[in-house]
């Protein structure tokens, strides 16, 4: 197909910026419009259960990029805004305000050449009532709610969920000297992405900073009709709290595409290239595709996901012919407490592994694991170099062999 | 845009208080950042020529920390 000469990108968080950023930067020079839910410019979301959380940040260090880099865009950019539905064949996007200052505009039709779909996820919730003193923490309102009830006296909290929000929010909430106790339905924390064995390291490294972490339990019941006042366990314990925090994971926002024909399936369906209909590609959370490297189908909740596969999605939109497939080694890092979490790569149970340095009693170490012969992951605890290193290797699709050559290399 | 300006070179710049030593600019751009054995980023050069500029561009949109920056020199000053 011959090159857009109008891009619509929906989403206008992470990936969406980047996205814009790229397409810029690549020579397009067309009408670019940036459609966001929220009525704020693009803002950064791992310093919400940390920094800004904690209310060492104000909101003016989350912002994505700098006012005037912004402008410098010459985006249509459209906050304040959802989309609500898409026009597959004629490459069209309704959209329908969400603010006040918005809605003056009314409901809306946007119709680029390109479209890209990167709504990312939104903070999956229990089936209880709302009411004060019940959080979950995805966007930056989330946040702000959640610090000034952290903020406003010594609290009790339950954090209903260790995945990672769940586990730095524990962290924050003890850090600001809240009691805080921490819940979790699977044998470990952060069990998904870390597996049994180094999920219940994290949890010992929660527990000696005082977090109560109780695992193999759910939530019967939250007390408390007007506020908040307690929980009570599926083992029968009770728990007194007066700010819960839901952390149960993220689902992905792709019900404003239900009926346009392109494939759901808990995330827009895309290529190995990221296309998910002819000149409409999909980035960040809210994408699922085939990751040729590690021959999976996946969905990727990570951070630098976003940027990086909403960078390529953008070159995607503006080539002429399918470029080399999207084939990143997925990374993430979570800081807890004053540690440096970091995982590269995929991780399965029953992987051969190796610790490549230091040692989890000096809370400082790097541990490779391998299959088939390949490496295919490195976690790392306060040790990002090593991490790196061996990122490159499982990108170069490096052997177990040479991972320990590697690793006799860096000591 | 950057690709005009890019003509009159550019610097990079670390804000070493933001800067957590993740290494993922180390792993974009390893002609220009190196993180080291005391896990402490260092630029190993800091006006790159301009066949390193998409690199270090990437590395600045995907540092995790935004520690980042690209400064662009104005042509007419390097002569002064």
């Amino acid at each position: 197909m011959s090159a857009p000469a109008s891009i619509a990108i929906v989403g206008a968080s992470l990936a969406g910026l980047r996205a814009a950023e790229t397409l810029r930067r690549s020579g397009f020079d067309g009408s670019l419009t940036l459609i966001g839910d929220e009525p704020h410019a693009p803002y950064d979301r791992p310093p919400l259960s940390k920094q800004f959380l904690s209310g060492e940040w104000d909101h003016t260090r989350l912002a994505l990029i700098a006012p005037e880099k912004l402008a410098e865009l010459h985006l249509d950019l459209r906050l304040g805004t959802r989309a609500t539905g898409l026009d597959v064949g004629e490459r069209a996007v309704t959209t329908s305000p969400t603010t006040i200052e918005a809605s003056s505009a009314g409901d809306e039709r946007v119709v680029a050449d390109g479209i890209l779909i990167a709504t990312g996820a939104r903070a999956r919730t229990l089936p209880y009532a709302e009411r004060p003193g019940l959080h979950v923490l995805r966007s930056r309102d989330d946040a702000e709610l959640l610090h000034q009830a952290l903020a406003s006296g010594p609290r009790h909290v339950v954090v209903v969920g260790a995945g990672f929000i769940g586990a730095e929010v524990a962290a924050t909430a003890r850090q600001m000297g809240a009691t805080v106790s921490m819940i979790e339905l699977a044998e470990a924390p952060m069990i998904r992405g870390l597996g049994v064995d180094l999920g219940l390291f994290c949890a010992e490294v929660h527990r000696e900073r005082d977090v109560d972490v109780r695992l193999g339990v759910g939530v019967d019941q939250i007390l408390g009709d007007a506020a908040v006042t307690g929980v009570v366990l599926t083992d029968g314990s009770e728990i007194t709290a007066d700010v819960v925090v839901v952390g149960v994971g993220a689902v992905p926002n792709t019900e404003w595409l239900e009926g346009s024909g392109l494939a759901l399936d808990n995330g827009v369906v895309c290529d190995d290239t990221c296309l998910a209909a002819p000149g409409i590609v999909a980035a960040g959370d809210v994408a699922r595709w085939h990751n040729r490297l590690f021959d999976e189908v996946m969905r990727v909740e990570h951070w630098d996901n976003a940027v990086e596969q909403g960078m390529y999605a953008a070159r995607r939109l503006l080539a002429q012919e399918a470029p080399e497939p999207f084939t990143p080694v997925p990374w993430f890092w979570s800081d807890q407490f004053d540690h440096k979490i970091q995982l590269a790569g995929r991780r399965a149970d029953g992987d051969q592994t190796l610790t490549v340095t230091g040692s989890r009693e000096d809370r400082k170490f790097a541990s490779i694991f391998g299959r088939d012969g390949r490496i295919m992951a490195v976690f790392g605890f306060n040790r990002p170099r090593h991490v790196m290193k061996f990122r490159r290797l499982i990108a170069a699709g490096g052997s177990w062999d040479q991972a320990r050559e590697l690793a006799d290399e860096m000591g | 845009m950057g690709d005009s300006a890019a003509a009159g070179g550019y610097k990079v710049v670390v804000d070493f208080d933001l800067c957590e030593s993740n290494a993922i600019c180390m792993d974009i751009a390893p002609e220009v950042f190196e993180v080291r054995d005391d896990d402490f980023l260092y630029i190993l050069d800091e006006t790159p020529g301009p066949d390193q500029r998409a690199k270090v561009d990437d590395s600045v949109s995907r540092c995790p920390k935004q520690a980042i920056k690209v400064e662009e020199l104005d042509a007419s000053s390097d002569k002064e």
